[in-house]
């Protein structure tokens, strides 16, 4: 799943896509966080907090990321990341 | 994974993730993108609930499910028309990512065979109660998170003034 999140990144130009694939990545690591936990240390919950944490923080990066788009979409009408060469019209 | 029954819950579970991320960075349509990335989502909830981590999965659910991929889906209709496809990769940039995935598949999957042979059995433990999370996230004692929770707190206040400012007409 992180592997596709890793190939979604390279290769997609669509900006929304791209930021798709950053949510399968983050959620591929939570996984991990919370298996690695759950079979190395049963008794412990740090794994799950820092699960917990991280999907809170990438809600928050998600909803920025998502108006910095729409933002980029009303300047110039299109979201592929070729296209976007300068910061400010 | 002590019994059949959750052998072959996970299984489907970890097949139906699998294959929908998969497609979800394959498929042309973006919309479609957003939907298989709401199945994985739910596969890993319900992979949390097996876990027997049942407030995690409630979060995943309400977070990811519920605000993420209602987030996505507006962003979707309101930059690119329906029925638009993407267009077509070039081949350069596809091989890129392929070697990037695979490479990063051997070297995970490699660390990862190489030392879980021990840990085939899933140990036990208590289901922790919903006291124990509340206890843990909220106090401020060692080992608790009193802290973190506060400044996740500040930091989606700020997202949330950050996201006003951003996306407000000018």
């Amino acid at each position: 799943m992180f592997c596709c999140g890793v190939y979604g990144f390279i290769t997609r130009k669509n900006m929304i896509a791209i930021l798709i694939s950053l949510e399968l990545m983050l959620n591929a690591v939570d996984i991990n966080f919370a298996l690695f936990n759950r079979y190395l240390y049963p008794g412990h919950m740090e794994g799950m907090f820092f699960t917990l944490f991280a999907i809170a923080i990438a809600a928050a990066e998600t909803a920025l990321a998502i108006a910095i788009i729409i933002n980029i979409f009303r300047v110039t009408r299109n979201v592929d990341v070729q296209g976007l060469d300068k910061m400010k019209l | 994974m002590n019994s059949v029954g959750s052998i072959i819950m996970y299984v489907i579970i970890t097949l139906v993730m699998v294959i929908c991320s998969v497609l979800a960075v394959t498929t042309r349509k973006i919309l479609r993108a957003a939907t298989y990335l709401l199945f994985t989502l739910f596969g890993a909830a319900a992979l949390y609930f097996m876990l027997g981590y049942e407030f995690l999965g409630a979060v995943q659910i309400a977070v990811y499910a519920g605000g993420i991929v209602v987030l996505f889906v507006f962003a979707v209709l309101l930059t690119s028309r329906p029925g638009d496809n993407s267009e077509k990769l070039t081949s350069k940039s596809r091989f890129l990512g392929l070697v990037a995935a695979l490479a990063m598949l051997g070297w995970t999957g490699y660390s990862l065979f190489a030392r879980s042979i021990n840990y085939a059995k899933l140990p036990a433990m208590d289901p922790q109660t919903m006291d124990e999370v509340g206890e843990t996230l909220m106090g401020s004692g060692i080992d608790q998170y009193l802290l973190p929770f506060e400044a996740v707190s500040v930091l989606l206040l700020a997202c949330i003034i950050g996201g006003v400012a951003i996306a407000r007409k000018r």
